[in-house]
């Protein structure tokens, strides 16, 4: 177990120092400079610019710098979006935002999805499987800015019966987690599905039967245990689908959060805000899928995780 | 009937004969058996057809209705993407002035946008853009996905542990963050070795324009990785077959064993994948030009379509809702589409 989650956490850090030098990299890749679009100044001023961020070192030695300085939290100051404020601060402004968004979509999209995957296989063969299977299959092909924006269209202007902007009451709340909620609904509404009929199948349930348990107790409360530990892995990789899906659905529906203020960096390339959330949400990501795997082994003691299935 | 025949060939011994008579059973006669003819035997003898691999697998997706259904739809978004355009009198980048935001009429089916731009044939080139990127991607993702993973499979021991290994850090890669910051960084660097450089590869590349390289690149660098891994566990399986270890008795190449004997082995799981690969591309794409980093103007996708479309989506909810219903229409065809196939050249795999 010890050797499994070091070799765990050793793979986790390599990938995130390895997106750390990606993405530096790539930044350095842009042709011109954060500096070009605005007015172009002059060489002395640019030159004068250059050196205050650093700018006019070598690649490698910038990429040192930028790594020992964030190591102790400092991921610069943005440069055009919120001049120089720090971008640690910044984050840590907006992160809460898409992360009490984020946190109810996640919660919705267990509670909702996996009940769905135990009653299509509860009633496996029939119609209600049928209709089930066409509404998860028809989830997980939609992209998410569509499921966003018919809402905002039909519930939001026709229908008004909902706030289409920002996050002022609980109704509001309503359209955005439920547009990042739903793929990962019917995503999970699938995993719950073909596990459940996996487990169904096995010895212990016949035993169940057997002994004259009902089937809605077999299916909800023994076999629910074991089938959900497929759901359970596929939560390292639903918190990035979580995030990033706050991307869209933040930017349609004018929500302060990281997502819709990283697309904005982007947009306006602003480095060092482009670079810190990046690294940020890449180190949260991993971090959640490290601790989703070492819960997997504690949740299942059959899994020998020291042989690699990690996944 | 049949028995009887088969009894009136047997030799038997009179004295039986005379058994069944005093047990008042019938005794037969010679003449109440008569030879089976040609045609006889012959219906006897059920044959069937033989079936090669690509009639059978066409047979059980024949009776897919889900599958069949999604393969006309996809059918119809082809021609409507790749013929349509030639049938129609306009062109996507014409701009007609004085007719801008036109709402859907005769002339214009599906009305017009903001620089007067006819709408239905942009969504045929939306399409036609879209389904170009799938099919690239997944190309992509076949040939680098499929040579890793059998290489990896095919060597095994340490090679595969070091390969398998980067798959898994590749895997852990939040794929969506590094695809964005890859075509967000990519396209203005392209952009500009396109201006500068006159080589011929620049040229030929420039066509396809930036963003869309940019997210073939993006594909190219992390999303194989799934495929070299089903494909891996397909070598492991088939290289201990007795015609693999033929092969290398005659003496051939690694190489060859891998490209003659092992991939077309894996044939059925390439294309599985590789279909289903093509949603998943469309997807993306669609994800990244909503947020304004994929295609960009003059081309168009239906991704970007609904991306433009954002700004007066309560004025004109249409220029929205068409091209985002075709592109949700397409993708949930494909997938439906990639899941017959999948059940008809697997059958194992069946749920």
């Amino acid at each position: 177990m010890m050797k499994f989650i070091a070799k765990r956490v050793a793979q986790a850090l390599i990938v995130i120092f390895l997106i750390t030098c990606i993405t530096f990299l790539l930044m350095n890749l842009v042709p011109g400079g954060p500096f070009l679009s605005e007015k172009s100044p002059s060489p002395q001023v640019l030159a004068a610019l250059e050196a205050k961020y650093g700018l006019d070192k070598p690649v490698p030695v910038q990429l040192k710098n930028y790594i020992v300085h964030a190591l102790q939290g400092d991921f610069g100051v943005s440069m055009k979006m919120q001049k120089n404020r720090p971008v640690g601060t910044i984050i840590m402004e907006m992160f809460p935002v898409s992360a009490k968004v984020g946190i109810i979509a996640l919660v919705g999209a267990v509670l909702i999805g996996v009940p769905i995957g135990c009653i299509a296989a509860y009633y496996r063969g029939t119609w209600i499987d049928s209709a089930l299977r066409v509404l998860t299959t028809i989830g997980v092909s939609i992209p998410g800015f569509v499921v966003a924006t018919v809402l905002l269209i039909l519930l939001g202007s026709t229908w008004k019966l909902l706030p289409t902007v920002g996050l002022t009451s609980w109704k509001s709340y309503i359209m955005p987690c439920f547009s990042l909620a739903f793929y990962p609904m019917c995503y999970i509404g699938r995993l719950a599905r073909s596990s459940m009929l996996d487990v169904i199948n096995q010895e212990y349930i016949r035993t169940a039967k057997a002994k004259g348990v009902p089937t809605f107790k077999i299916v909800f409360k023994h076999a629910l245990r074991n089938a959900f530990i497929p759901v359970l892995t596929y939560l390292g990789p639903l918190t990035a689908g979580i995030l990033t899906g706050g991307f869209v659905v933040e930017t349609v529906f004018n929500i302060p959060g990281l997502g819709r203020y990283f697309v904005q960096s982007i947009l306006n390339r602003d480095y060092p805000i482009i670079m810190g959330t990046t690294i940020f949400l890449a180190s949260f990501i991993v971090t959640m899928t490290l601790v989703v795997d070492i819960l997997y082994k504690a949740v299942d003691p059959r899994i020998d995780l020291a042989k690699g299935g990690s996944r | 009937m049949r028995i009887h025949k088969f009894f009136g060939v047997f030799p038997f011994p009179t004295w039986q004969m005379d058994v069944d008579g005093v047990l008042g059973q019938q005794t037969y006669k010679d003449d109440d058996f008569e030879k089976a003819g040609a045609d006889e035997k012959e219906s006897f003898i059920e044959m069937k057809p033989s079936l090669s691999y690509w009639q059978d697998a066409w047979r059980r997706l024949k009776k897919n209705q889900v599958a069949m259904v999604s393969l006309f739809i996809i059918i119809l978004m082809i021609l409507f993407a790749f013929v349509g355009p030639l049938f129609y009198d306009y062109d996507y980048t014409t701009q007609f002035r004085g007719e801008e935001n036109i709402d859907p009429n005769w002339r214009y089916p599906f009305g017009t946008d903001n620089h007067g731009r006819d709408l239905f044939v942009r969504t045929m080139f939306g399409a036609r853009i879209s389904l170009v990127i799938g099919i690239v991607a997944s190309l992509i993702v076949l040939v680098i996905g499929s040579t890793y993973g059998a290489i990896s499979g095919y060597f095994g021991g340490r090679v595969d542990d070091i390969m398998m290994r980067i798959v898994e850090l590749i895997y852990s890669v939040p794929d969506i963050l590094v695809v964005l910051l890859l075509s967000t960084a990519l396209k203005p660097a392209l952009t500009e070795w396109f201006n500068t450089s006159t080589s011929q590869l620049a040229k030929a590349l420039s066509v396809l324009g930036p963003s869309l390289i940019a997210i073939f690149i993006a594909f190219g660098l992390l999303y194989w990785v799934g495929m070299a891994r089903i494909i891996r566990g397909q070598v492991l399986m088939l290289k201990e077959q007795e015609y693999v270890t033929a092969a290398k008795a005659l003496g051939a190449s690694s190489s060859r064993v891998i490209r003659r004997h092992l991939l077309p082995n894996c044939i059925g799981q390439i294309i599985v994948t590789t279909c289903l690969q093509i949603p998943a591309a469309i997807f993306l794409e669609s994800f990244l030009s909503f947020l304004g980093v994929g295609v960009s103007a003059p081309l168009t996708s239906l991704g970007s379509m609904s991306s433009d479309a954002l700004g007066g989506m309560y004025t004109y909810p249409h220029r929205l809702i068409i091209p985002a219903t075709l592109l949700s229409l397409l993708i949930l065809s494909l997938n439906l589409f990639g899941d017959g196939l999948r059940d008809a050249l697997d059958p194992r795999l069946k749920k």
